[in-house]
């Protein structure tokens, strides 16, 4: 892999560069801790991994997998047609390695017999650049093995103090990289020292961890445990932790009429398995008329039934869901308690 | 990134294709079978189906519904949906009217395992609406006739008012190279002439070869229990049940996941499953 260096002072610069490739999207302040991916008009907004941004709201699945996508226009005349505009080049810029191994899951979930082509179309049209971070109190990524990346990412960007080392993952990063070739130096030996140092410590900085081994398996031992029902009565099925989820995409699908009452659009949008419409058949029968069965039913989407499928869990551990629960339901709580934590029930991991 | 962009060149799955209601007969009160054809010639001839696979109707500016096909494979250019006015969406289709223009897109879902099938005896039991789906595989299995054992039907409905294809399965009965057994669990007026009773009541007719037969039932949930018990009874071994499944398909294609059962998703590891399949799977029925 072809690993460049570049200096702090030189990151707006590269940004600036990075314009003619596509609109950069980068995370900037969006209320007064959170932070969101938006367009960049004024580099000095940018949040960079120095100063401690940990996730967006949302994660970057909004850009391929729209929270209101248009899939067909129809018309008594014209019949169904494909409803897709081709957007314009973009450049996300700051992604870190949990939402990057998230696309990489959803990659898998988008394609398979049927390919979604919207996912697709959008994905060769939006550059990934990644960037190293710190964890909080909330990140678990490392106990999902999703904290370092080796594949995802156009560029990726590892903090080692006064510059950053940029690993180059496809032709299209060597492009950007290489028409800036006055931006970036040739790294030495006390790079890849520092670069090591970090890479060995990073697993120390964790707060939250979680060991999921044999999950599965326990999961289905405990399917007809009582906490099912605790967590029923608890969780308000809001769905946020799916729409904050990078690696939810349940989606539903309705047709909306021009006021001509003829002509009109199918849209989907993002749905959620805690919605009490989720399972609902015509003629009202519901397979999962409980909270508690919803409540189950993601739970054991993204632990169990993601490793018969992918062989390995759908939660990449950014933390977003715990951060989030209006119910203040820790998530990491719960896989613990699960497996037999007695000291880590959910109401003990309470968030300040 | 070369992977991202060929995937971004298919064909849009979601993308109904255009098709005409052909004919349309009343089967009850509150179900028609349509007979229906794609409006190019080209789609007719590529559509290829499998009995027990469904399609997604669309109806403009209602949505889109999954329904089951009802017709062989082997009776290739039109396609029977045997539809009851249960939701939205097929209310809207009812409205439709003869030679109404709606979308189709599919067929989807695995299908009744017609290969491994073959050269076996054939038991189809059905209940209600669920003659739709079988209703494809029986014609499958009289059209060829020489690739399967012996072939029994049986049916049973709530009334006789309720009973779908009425005409075409009361005419199996004269038929000697399968065996049809009918029957109403209340018959309502007198009128009817056959059994009366739970269409497991029609098990004390047949005599079944458990080793070397395979049972395709469909019904509403509560049916598959008894009929699946009385299964098992005759020694029917877990993987020569094939049960049809009824779920909530809103894309068909395994991405929006309100089909889910388990880890399997009923719209492409189904709608078919081995009762096998179903006791490893969580909240099946």
């Amino acid at each position: 892999m072809k690993i460049v260096k570049l200096s702090k002072t030189n990151v707006f610069q590269f940004v600036d560069h990075l314009k003619s490739f596509g609109e950069v999207h980068a995370p900037q302040r969006k209320g007064k801790k959170s932070s969101a991916f938006q367009p960049v008009k004024d580099n000095s907004k940018l949040l960079l991994s120095d100063e401690n941004y940990t996730r967006t709201i949302l994660p970057i699945k909004k850009y391929f997998h729209k929270p209101i996508d248009t899939l067909l226009k129809f018309s008594p005349g014209k019949g169904f047609e494909d409803a897709y505009e081709e957007e314009e080049a973009k450049v996300l810029f700051g992604v870190h390695s949990c939402d990057i191994s998230a696309i990489l899951t959803l990659d898998r979930v988008f394609a398979g017999k049927y390919v979604d082509t919207y996912y697709f179309r959008r994905r060769k049209q939006i550059a990934i650049i990644g960037m190293s971070c710190i964890p909080d109190e909330y990140c678990y990524c490392h106990s999902m093995g999703t904290d370092f990346v080796e594949d995802g990412f156009d560029l990726f960007l590892s903090d080692i103090g006064e510059s950053y080392l940029v690993k180059v993952g496809t032709s299209l990063g060597d492009d950007m990289v290489s028409t800036a070739s006055d931006l970036f130096i040739d790294y030495d030996e006390k790079d890849t020292d520092e670069y090591k140092r970090r890479i060995n410590e990073f697993p120390t900085l964790f707060v939250t961890k979680v060991d999921e081994t044999n999950l599965p398996a326990i999961l289905d031992m405990e399917y007809k445990s009582e906490i099912w029902e605790e967590m029923g009565d608890r969780c308000f099925n809001c769905g946020i932790c799916s729409m904050v989820c990078p690696t939810c995409f349940c989606f539903d699908v309705n047709d909306e009429l021009c006021i001509d009452g003829e002509s009109g659009e199918r849209k989907r949008c993002w749905d959620s398995c805690l919605f009490k419409s989720h399972a609902m058949v015509a003629g009202g029968h519901n397979f999962r008329e409980k909270r508690s069965d919803r409540f189950k039913h993601r739970f054991l989407h993204k632990h169990q039934e993601f490793m018969g499928e992918f062989g390995r869990t759908s939660c990449v551990g950014c933390g977003r869901c715990t951060q989030d629960c209006p119910a203040d339901i820790h998530f990491v709580g719960m896989v613990k308690r699960i497996k037999g934590d007695i000291a880590c029930v959910y109401e003990g991991n309470n968030k300040k | 990134m070369i992977k991202y962009e060929q995937k971004a060149l298919l064909n849009n799955p979601y993308l109904p294709l255009s098709c005409r209601i052909v004919a349309s007969t009343v089967q009850t009160d509150d179900t028609m079978l349509f007979k229906v054809r794609f409006e190019d010639d080209r789609d007719v001839e590529a559509f290829d189906h499998k009995p027990g696979q469904f399609v997604q109707l669309s109806v403009m500016g209602t949505g889109e519904c999954p329904i089951s096909i009802a017709s062989s494979p082997t009776r290739h250019g039109t396609i029977d949906l045997c539809i009851r006015k249960a939701g939205r969406v097929t209310e809207a289709f009812h409205n439709l009217g003869q030679n109404a223009v709606f979308g189709m897109r599919g067929p989807y879902g695995n299908g009744y395992p017609v290969e491994v099938m073959e050269g076996n005896n054939l038991l189809i039991v059905a209940g209600g609406l669920g003659m739709a789906p079988l209703r494809s595989l029986l014609w499958y299995a009289l059209d060829h006739r020489h690739r399967f054992k012996d072939i029994i039907l049986m049916y049973g409905t709530k009334n006789q008012h309720d009973f779908l294809f009425k005409g075409e399965l009361l005419s199996l009965i004269n038929r000697n190279d399968i065996k049809t057994l009918l029957a109403v669990a209340e018959d309502i007026d007198g009128s009817w002439t056959g059994e009366v009773g739970l269409v497991t009541d029609l098990f004390d007719h047949a005599e079944l070869d458990a080793g070397n037969t395979f049972a395709a039932i469909c019904g509403p949930p509560v049916m598959y229990k008894y009929v699946i018990e009385k299964l098992l009874e005759k020694g029917f071994s877990k993987g020569r049940i094939l049960m049809s499944l009824e779920r909530k398909m809103k894309c068909g294609i395994g991405k929006c996941v309100h089909c889910s059962v388990g880890f399997k998703y009923t719209c492409i590891d189904g709608p078919i499953f081995t009762y096998w399949d179903a006791i490893n799977m969580r909240e099946i029925i």
